[in-house]
């Protein structure tokens, strides 16, 4: 409790930019914003097929409401800040690059060694550095769950180097 | 008697008690994991049901989910961590109590406690199901859109994240539902010119990405947390003193817990805290309460157990889910075609009742892998976390990507794995967008089609007692936070 209120009395002192309440709600805002401009981009219906409401006054209506209700978050906060999150460590930034290499490798090159990829990168990252066990969720557990797939449910995996050759 | 034949099906069928045995098995393990858990279990194992027929399937889901909130005490108990947030409220004793020697006493009465929850709901489903679902044959359009507005309102108090955050995080599950052709004129809607995206966005990879990919995030800022588990030497069952001591609040909370569940968007979290709250405040020693106090574990239990027949009540006779993991079973049941309704209940009894069946069996397999096989349980939150989220990364990509084998899909499940984590980060919970993009069809689908009977004209909700007894209870559940909240600053 007493390390909260000591947070939310260091969040009080920041400016309001740099506030996580400010940051959040900008976001939120700016985001729904840009959808809302969207929807005014989507077909209308001619009246005489158009049936209850036009196709885009439901997302227009429920973006007003999350901007409004972001406004009143905002406003809350002012009075009742939020504690500072403590900054993101290294393995967190690591993890996510891991998620971006995921997708590049999954696209460019082979889905299976993707998983491979992630799965040994983060392991790694984490702290394993046994080989054995690196391998295990590098390449052993990942050939069992792609075997699993694709014969149980008889999935085929997109095309790739390595899955090119097993289904060749 | 011929409902209660229907019911024991499960028994007199060998693939469905294998059925059973193995989604029993399989949600303990995913309840003793913590950040795993029923919802996100259920999601992962959604693909693999397509090789089962409906009821196997159901089934599968349905213990996974009675089994995984069970789970969640082992590791509430052994390692003051819930398994899953349905489990916070047992921590709060459950840990004291083993930390004084007694975690096998302490983990006998969540087993009893969860058990007698966990039949008393699926009593409470096999005689409300039907009576609600006798009622929905009275709703119209109108009707099924107040029911999800108050399903929606119901998630400013569903206990985790502020009231407004909650709200935000429902309309934004519902902005997602209207990814894709718009269903009643097939104009696209923020596709972006992505050919995949005029399908929709795919229940599963939200489901996974807000659940397991949030998680695996959030476990890669604790890499170096230790836990302090507490050794089990064997699980005792309660003694007679036990007994005597909660056998009110156990039937208090079996009933708190299935009321609360029926309530749509609600589920075990919210009925084990108002479950261990109100043994706190009807016990003869409140002030042990915190301190290991076997009331206290037995309230939290037989409450967010109670919760799972509860949810499933709303779930089957309206289509509405009464939970994050019920959202998970109503996809499954629409997957496998089946239509959940007051047709349901008409045209296909012995699918229902197989469920309920299936239920109460599996409330008493766990009972007897939670006596016996605590132990093993236990050992498994031993696995770390640099080889375990490794391989649940490998299955949640599979997964995502086997149901419509669509690469894209994977890629939704990473981003919405990002957001979620962000979402949680800065206290919004992810329940609610599960809520609102299961609702969301609903709530566009049913305010479409009542304008075009009313004429477009608003006003006419209010004219039908139905709907307008929905409305003024979603104002109520709209103004319930508010005024708690007063309450206890009051206080």
């Amino acid at each position: 409790m007493k390390n909260v209120q000591k947070s939310k009395r260091a969040n009080q002192s920041l400016p309001f930019f740099f506030k996580d309440e400010f940051k959040v709600s900008f976001v939120i805002i700016f985001i729904s914003l840009i959808l809302l401009l969207t929807t005014f981009t989507f077909d209308i219906v001619p009246p005489i097929l158009n049936r209850g409401i036009q196709p885009a006054t439901f997302p227009k209506a429920l973006l007003i409401l999350i901007i409004a209700m972001t406004l009143i978050v905002y406003y809350l906060s002012i009075k009742n800040p939020w504690k500072i999150e403590k900054k993101l460590p290294r393995s967190f930034f690591l993890t996510l690059f891991s998620f971006i290499l995921f997708v590049i490798v999954s696209k460019t090159l082979d889905f299976f060694l993707a998983i491979s990829a992630l799965s040994i990168f983060v392991a790694y990252y984490w702290g394993e550095k046994r080989l054995f066990y690196l391998l295990l969720v590098g390449i052993i557990f990942p050939i069992i769950v792609f075997v699993f797939f694709e014969t149980i449910l008889g999935l085929r995996f997109p095309p790739g180097i390595i899955t090119n050759i097993y289904y060749s | 008697m011929d409902n209660l034949l229907l019911m024991l099906a499960p028994l007199f069928s060998s693939k469905l008690l294998l059925v059973l045995f193995f989604g029993t098995l399989f949600g303990l393990i995913l309840g003793v994991l913590p950040g795993l858990g029923p919802t996100t279990g259920g999601a992962l194992i959604l693909p693999f049901t397509m090789t089962l027929d409906p009821l196997s399937a159901i089934v599968l889901l349905t213990s996974i989910y009675c089994a995984g909130t069970y789970g969640g005490a082992i590791t509430a108990v052994l390692i003051n961590t819930p398994g899953t947030p349905a489990a916070a409220a047992t921590c709060l004793d459950g840990y004291p109590l083993a930390q004084k020697g007694e975690a096998g006493r302490a983990l006998g009465m969540a087993t009893v406690s969860s058990t007698v929850g966990g039949i008393f709901s699926v009593v409470i489903l096999v005689f409300f199901a039907p009576i609600l679902a006798q009622l929905a044959y009275e709703f119209g359009q109108p009707e099924y859109f107040a029911l999800a507005i108050f399903g929606l309102t119901m998630l400013a108090s569903i206990g985790e994240g502020s009231p407004i955050k909650n709200l935000i995080a429902g309309a934004f599950g519902i902005l997602i539902s209207t990814v894709g052709k718009d269903f009643m004129t097939s104009i696209d809607r923020f596709t972006f010119g992505i050919n995949e995206l005029t399908e929709g966005i795919g229940f599963i990879p939200v489901v996974v990405g807000l659940f397991a990919m949030s998680e695996m995030l959030t476990q890669s800022t604790l890499i170096n947390q230790v836990f302090n588990r507490i050794a089990l030497k064997a699980i005792k069952l309660p003694s007679k003193d036990d007994y005597k001591k909660t056998w009110k609040t156990i039937l208090r909370s079996s009933g708190i817990g299935s009321f609360i569940g029926v309530l749509p968007a609600e589920g075990g979290t919210v009925a084990s805290l108002i479950g261990y709250s109100e043994a706190k405040r009807f016990s003869k020693n409140p002030e042990e309460f915190g301190k290991g106090s076997i009331e206290g574990i037995a309230g939290a239990e037989a409450a967010n157990n109670a919760a799972t027949g509860g949810a499933m009540v709303p779930t089957l006779a309206l289509g509405i889910p009464g939970s994050a993991t019920t959202a998970v079973i109503l996809t499954g049941l629409i997957i496998h075609g089946v239509r959940p309704g007051p047709d349901l209940f008409r045209e296909q009894p012995d699918f229902l009742y197989g469920i309920f069946g299936a239920m109460l069996i599996a409330n008493i397999l766990f009972f007897i892998f939670g006596f016996f096989g605590a132990k093993i349980f236990a050992r498994i939150t031993l696995v770390p976390n640099k080889i375990l989220w490794p391989m649940i990364f490998a299955v949640s990509v599979c997964g995502t990507y086997s149901l419509n084998q669509s690469i894209i899909d994977v890629w939704i499940m990473l981003f919405f794995g990002v957001l979620g984590f962000f979402m949680r980060r800065y206290g919004f919970s992810v329940v609610p967008v599960i809520i609102g993009l299961i609702l969301g069809e609903l709530v566009e689908g049913t305010l479409r089609q009542s304008l075009v009977i009313f004429d477009g004209n608003w006003l006419m909700f209010f004219t039908r007692p139905i709907a307008l007894t929905f409305f003024i209870l979603s104002l109520i559940a709209l103004a319930f936070p508010l005024i708690r909240s007063s309450k206890l600053k009051k206080k």
